[in-house]
């Protein structure tokens, strides 16, 4: 009973909050009804037993992607001094989000706790692979069988990563970079000198 | 499965991956353009080392199960390894011609050679790829390399451009291969290529028909097949011209390699559901290489439609969707690399006073009459493109086409005939510009020893003496696709 309780509460919330993230006008609004769609994505995923892919949307969508998308949002040309404008005004909107959230967290440790759901217990239809857990089965499989797989996308991540260095890094020249050992070299009567100017003209330095 | 055994199988790969790591160390700290150009010939080093590892495989026609790497991802077969030695030879050449080229930009960077040989091990585990899974991480490791390559002249806007271009299409064409790809392991419940094959034994169902066709669209974007071909001439043109080389040579060896075997090995046992694709893409690459060529005024441009019009043919030995078809292709892919190195390297031979490239067919006017031996290599080049017979570009053209008039295609090759005599309208233009047109003087700059090595190898390859050569490269082909066929 409480899972079908969930699963509307978790499937109708993504949908509205999917809903929103294409409607509402401002587009940091978006991004944080995109993260309230991600959130109960991921209570659904719990539902259904696969909490490591539960786990990897919190952490990868909302934690990373949904802040990237932040960082996109924030460099559009959006007018910041009307949005402040609007902070008290859409204050109301913030904590409702938040109240949401919370009550979800709530409700799933209440239901984990009663019972009510079952967290990476394999429902026996696919053959044992290492564990009781998921993240376990996944663990295995990667790291064994998969394993050349695996570093072969390590590889490919090291390529996007230099592509990325040298595509942006540039060698500018005339930067003042700090000398510490040309500064303890200098000695004070080099640096200074003494110029006694003629009354009428200026100082040559 | 057997750690050592599949290390073992796989070191070609690992050598790639460890040497490019170490010259990326070594790129932190290069200062000067002399270190730039050690590291390119430890990368150059590294090419002929993995060269010497699988050319036993190539020759000893090694298949079966023991060639198996990591339970049945990674192929190590000779047709692996033939692949592999037509990449690595271009990769070589690309990386050799790369520093006299970006010296004179004063753009020549130590990563050049690393992302070579990075993109090179991404190729490499395409060849070998024989699971789905295997085939999207290699091409995905190639692409992102190309990418970066093709964008390697930041501040030169048409590269940039030709990266951000090559980019975008490239990734949706990932996508599209992917999305083929799901469809395909939902519908067969296997991503191994031995698995599809045993699951559409019995007969294709729509869905899996669907992620046939995605898959075949996905791989002819990637050898830059009609219809999927839009990118070519763009990115050709506007990357800087030893990565056009490589574009042209290595990427196409590993794509039309991985199509063969996703074809051959995985959709083996259903024929009928991809030849009509291969027989569609393989006229329609011949016929708009052939007639978007003409009107072409940059040699790159030519150059780039010549490379799909060149995909067209080799396609129709896959259409033939015999042994000797695959045969076929695989001979006249050497053919091919022997050709696209030459060319690309006359071009980067082509320069003025100042060193700078020149790019326009018109600048070559009356190229003949100051610069005789160039001038001779390139006609010949474009001979052999075009596949006049004496040279050796006509063998390739010959044993695709036998290979479909023994398959029953006779309108497929008769169409292709004709259509190659298009083609060879602006080859012979080229030709003519050269030989019979008023000198312009404009091409003065000459080229160092090792460009006109290169050019010097090419050119006796594709001449009348790489007929010496049929038989050793048809026996080579031959075992490569026995190895290719067995593992079926």
């Amino acid at each position: 009973m409480i899972q079908v309780l969930a699963f509307y509460l978790f499937a109708a919330l993504t949908i509205a909050a999917g809903a929103f993230t294409i409607l509402s006008r401002n587009p940091v609004h978006s991004v944080l009804w995109l993260i309230v769609a991600f959130f109960n994505a991921a209570g659904l995923m719990v539902l259904c037993g696969a909490e490591f892919i539960a786990m990897l949307l919190v952490i990868v969508y909302v934690g990373a992607v949904a802040v990237l998308f932040l960082f996109v949002v924030m460099m559009l040309d959006i007018d910041f001094a009307t949005l402040r404008a609007g902070f008290i005004r859409n204050m109301p909107l913030g904590l409702v989000l938040a109240v949401v959230l919370l009550a979800e967290v709530l409700i799933g440790l209440g239901a984990l706790g009663a019972g009510g759901i079952k967290l990476g217990t394999p429902d026996g239809s696919a053959a044992p692979l290492a564990g009781a857990s998921n993240i376990e089965a996944i663990g295995a499989l990667l790291y064994s069988k998969y394993l050349f797989l695996f570093e072969a996308a390590g590889l490919v991540l090291l390529v996007a990563m230099v592509g990325a260095i040298v595509l942006t890094h540039r060698q500018r020249s005339g930067v003042r970079g700090q000398n510490v050992a040309k500064q303890n070299a200098r000695r004070p009567d080099e640096a200074t000198f003494n110029a006694s100017p003629e009354v009428g003209k200026g100082v040559q330095l | 499965m057997d750690w050592s055994h599949s290390l073992r199988l796989v070191a070609p790969e690992e050598l790639l991956s460890v040497a490019s790591l170490v010259l990326l160390l070594g790129a932190a700290w290069a200062r000067c353009a002399r270190d730039a150009r050690a590291i390119t010939w430890l990368a150059v080093a590294t090419l002929a080392a993995c060269a010497v590892m699988v050319a036993p495989t190539a020759f000893t026609a090694a298949r079966g199960p023991e060639v198996l790497a990591f339970g049945g991802l990674f192929a190590a077969d000779a047709f692996a390894a033939y692949a592999k030695l037509l990449i690595y030879a271009a990769a070589g050449a690309s990386l050799l011609v790369a520093p006299a080229f970006f010296e004179k930009l004063r753009a020549y960077r130590p990563e050049y050679p690393v992302l070579v040989l990075l993109a090179v091990a991404g190729m490499g585990i395409m060849v070998s790829a024989t699971n789905l899974l295997t085939l999207y991480i290699g091409l995905e490791l190639n692409s992102l390399a190309a990418y970066v390559l093709a964008a390697f002249l930041k501040d030169d806007d048409r590269s940039a451009e030709a990266g951000l271009k090559y980019f975008v299409l490239g990734a949706l064409a990932s996508g599209i291969l992917l999305f083929g790809m799901s469809l395909t392991y939902g519908f067969t419940g296997t991503t191994s290529f031995t698995g599809i094959a045993a699951a559409l034994q019995g007969g294709v169902s729509t869905g899996a028909l669907f992620g046939v066709t995605f898959v075949m669209a996905g791989l002819a974007f990637k050898i830059s097949a009609v219809p999927f071909h839009m990118w070519t001439p763009d990115v050709y043109e506007g990357a800087p011209t030893p990565v056009t080389l490589f574009f042209a040579s290595a990427p196409k060896v590993a794509a039309l390699a991985l199509t063969m075997r996703v074809t051959l090995d995985a959709f083996g046992s259903q024929v009928a559901a991809w030849q009509q694709i291969v027989i569609v893409a393989a006229l329609a690459s011949i016929v708009v290489g052939a007639l978007g060529a003409i009107g072409q005024t940059n040699i790159k441009r030519l150059l780039a439609y010549s490379s799909i019009n060149n995909v067209g043919f080799l396609l129709i030995g896959l259409a033939a969707a015999t042994p000797a078809g695959a045969a076929g292709m695989l001979v006249y892919l050497a053919i091919y690399v022997a050709m696209t190195v030459g060319g690309f390297v006359a071009v980067l031979m082509l320069k003025d006073a100042a060193g700078n490239q020149v790019e326009q067919i018109a600048d070559i006017a009356g190229l003949s009459s100051h610069r005789k031996v160039l001038s001779a290599c390139l006609a010949m080049i474009m001979f052999s493109l075009a596949g006049i017979p004496p040279l050796f570009g006509f063998w390739g053209k010959f044993v695709v086409f036998q290979a479909a008039v023994d398959a029953g295609l006779l309108p497929l090759a008769v169409i292709g005939i004709a259509a190659s005599v298009i083609g060879a309208f602006y080859y012979l233009k080229v030709v003519k510009v050269m030989y019979f047109d008023e000198p312009v003087m404009k091409v003065t700059g000459q080229s160092n020893w090792i460009h006109q090595a290169l050019l010097a190898a090419s050119a006796l390859f594709i001449s009348p003496a790489g007929y010496l050569l049929t038989k050793c490269l048809g026996g080579l082909a031959a075992a490569a696709v026995a190895a290719l066929l067995h593992a079926a």
